[in-house]
């Protein structure tokens, strides 16, 4: 859908980005993207390409791991955010759904929820979309009392994905979702995705190593290797094509390993 | 019997106390990762202060105790902006060097201001004991206990069922996730310096009242913070309570039985035997856990 639409101006956008750790580990080299409103648009590379960093860098969480922007800029809405703390830009509709699931493993499903919901004062709205977060990943409302340290790594990670719908967003920031989970639950979860895009009109930017599933929801796709786009364009197309099949379509970490001898030089 | 009785009374009344302190340390501890060894003067300071309000303004003690905690909740939010804030990310060794610095600071204003010589408490509870079964018990005794579990239930229902009590569970648990939502971070590390510096001077205004004076010595309760933690677990705040009350009835126990028959000190050495046993047996203390976070 978004690939149809004749270039509305993007919901984020980012201008040659740079962005440096620690003062000298230079990791992004002049990136630029664009995630058009409504659209899912997956960010594909091996490991140690710099995808993280990119959603750090959009949502506002390099700070804390000595990680800066120093050249080039990041739009949300046509409004610069680079720079703008992580609890302002959680205000202005992007969340940033971490690396590893990452549940608070001492709050129960429902607590943890409710954090996913801390900028909002609005109760009976809370209260809808809490009700609406059980509608899509029934086991939560099951486990609602449990502690979520207890749950497996689908649950966690749909507990992740429910602490985002808790902020209701205009963007979620995805960082490999399927990472640690069952391979039935993988397509449960892109599955629900799907939905929430489109159900919720929420905009996804989708990092994922598994490329096949990525590609299967996305409606566009970038592929950034040593912090530089490599290939961009539409999902089909990039699942067509055959540097990405080669490199990425078998899936999973070695895949990975292998793109960057075989999409660099 | 009578005597078991009275020890463990004593025992449970100080103990509560080391509670709060250590209390105010775990919360510290737990949000930011910071160790801070200012927790006794924190004490010593909210004593002076009520004291002072006692003085200037003839109010009843309830409304001392509440203005000195609101004095506490104030102080800590300062010190946080313009001592602390500037540590975060700065190696361990200057963080405990700079809490350190802050006690003798701490020490230094309450004496430049009140001085170093005991200064008398008005009396606040009534002074006859009333009779528990067979047991004398001081009114002050009482009243200790009872605001020492009331702080603790209170504490405890604050961060079970506030959502602010709940992100600071969550920041503690991991800042970079905490921030992913939203959760002011920094504000979090704000509160938990204002909670530390509050229970400790309740525990401060108890100790003057149960004393009838105060002095610098109010400060050495800060002391205790180590052993207790150790005991509890540096990051569990159940254990920063059951710690305290645990060290506190051993001291009066060792004291009680034991200093008769070597002739003084098993109070102060007690507890750290009973320590060292502990450890043995749970390297990361009663409550703690095996990957205390940070540090
Ligand atoms: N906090 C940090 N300090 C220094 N270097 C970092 C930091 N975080 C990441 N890097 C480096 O930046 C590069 C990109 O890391 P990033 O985590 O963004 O990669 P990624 O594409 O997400 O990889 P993966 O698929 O393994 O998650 C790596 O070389 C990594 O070592
Ligand atoms: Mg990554």
């Amino acid at each position: 859908m978004a690939g149809a639409l004749s270039v509305p101006a993007p919901l984020l956008r980012l201008d040659a980005v740079e962005v440096v750790y620690d003062g000298a580990i230079l990791v992004l080299r002049g990136l630029s993207l664009s995630v058009p409103e409504g659209s899912i648009v997956a960010l594909l590379g091996p490991n140690g390409a710099g995808k993280s960093t990119t959603l750090k860098a959009i949502s506002g969480l390099l700070r804390g791991e000595g990680g800066k922007v120093t050249s080039g800029s990041i739009e949300f809405l046509g409004e610069r955010i680079d720079g703008l703390p992580p609890e302002d830009l959680v205000r202005r509709g992007i969340f940033h759904v971490m690396e590893g699931r990452r549940v608070f493993e001492e709050l129960t499903v429902e607590e943890n929820l409710a954090m996913g919901g801390y900028t909002r004062h609005d109760r009976p709205g809370l209260r809808r979309d809490q009700a609406r977060c059980y509608e899509y990943f029934p086991i939560l409302g099951q486990r609602r009392r449990q502690l979520a340290g207890y749950l497996s790594g689908g649950e966690q990670q749909m507990l992740a994905l429910g602490r985002a719908l808790m902020a209701r967003p205009r963007l979620i920031l995805l960082d490999e979702p399927s990472l640690g989970v069952a391979p039935m639950v993988v397509e449960e979860i892109f599955r629900l995705l799907r939905r929430i895009n489109e159900e919720e009109k929420t905009t996804l930017l989708l990092v994922e190593q598994n490329a096949r599933v990525a590609l299967a929801i996305a409606h566009h796709g970038y592929v950034i290797e040593s912090g530089r786009m490599v290939l961009e364009g539409k999902a089909a197309d990039l699942a067509g094509d055959k540097t990405v099949q080669d490199a990425y379509l078998g899936g999973g970490q070695q895949a990975g390993r292998r793109a960057r001898t075989s999409l660099i030089s | 019997m009578e005597l078991f009785l009275q020890l463990l009374l004593n025992g449970l009344v100080v103990g509560g106390i080391y509670a709060l302190v250590a209390l105010g340390f775990v919360i510290i501890y737990k949000s930011s990762g910071l160790l801070n060894f200012a927790q006794g003067e924190f004490l010593m300071l909210g004593a002076y202060v009520c004291l002072a309000i006692l003085e200037e303004t003839r109010v009843p003690f309830v409304a001392a105790f509440l203005l000195t905690l609101v004095f506490s909740v104030a102080l800590g939010l300062l010190l946080e902006r313009v001592v602390l804030r500037p540590l975060l990310g700065q190696p361990l060794i200057s963080v405990i060097m700079v809490t350190l610095g802050l006690s003798s600071v701490l020490k230094a204003v309450v004496q430049a201001l009140w001085g170093s010589h005991t200064r008398p408490f008005p009396p606040v509870f009534a002074t006859e004991p009333v009779m528990l079964g067979p047991l004398p018990v001081s009114q002050g005794y009482l009243w200790s206990l009872g605001c020492v579990a009331l702080l603790l239930v209170l504490l405890t229902l604050f961060f079970r069922f506030t959502r602010l009590g709940l992100a600071m569970r969550a920041t503690a648990f991991s800042q970079q996730v905490a921030l992913s939502m939203g959760i002011p971070v920094r504000r979090i590390f704000a509160l938990s310096w204002s909670i530390a510096a509050a229970v400790s001077a309740a525990g401060g205004m108890l100790l003057g009242a149960m004393r009838g004076g105060v002095d610098g010595s109010l400060a050495f309760y800060g002391l205790k913070v180590i052993p207790v933690v150790i005991l509890g677990g540096m990051d569990s705040i159940s254990g920063a309570i059951a710690g305290g009350l645990i060290i506190g009835v051993l001291e009066n126990f060792s004291g009680g039985y034991l200093d008769p028959l070597v002739g003084g000190g098993a109070k102060d050495v007690a507890p750290f035997v009973a320590l060292v046993l502990i450890l043995m047996v749970k390297p990361h203390g009663l409550f703690g856990t095996a990957h205390a976070r940070r540090v």
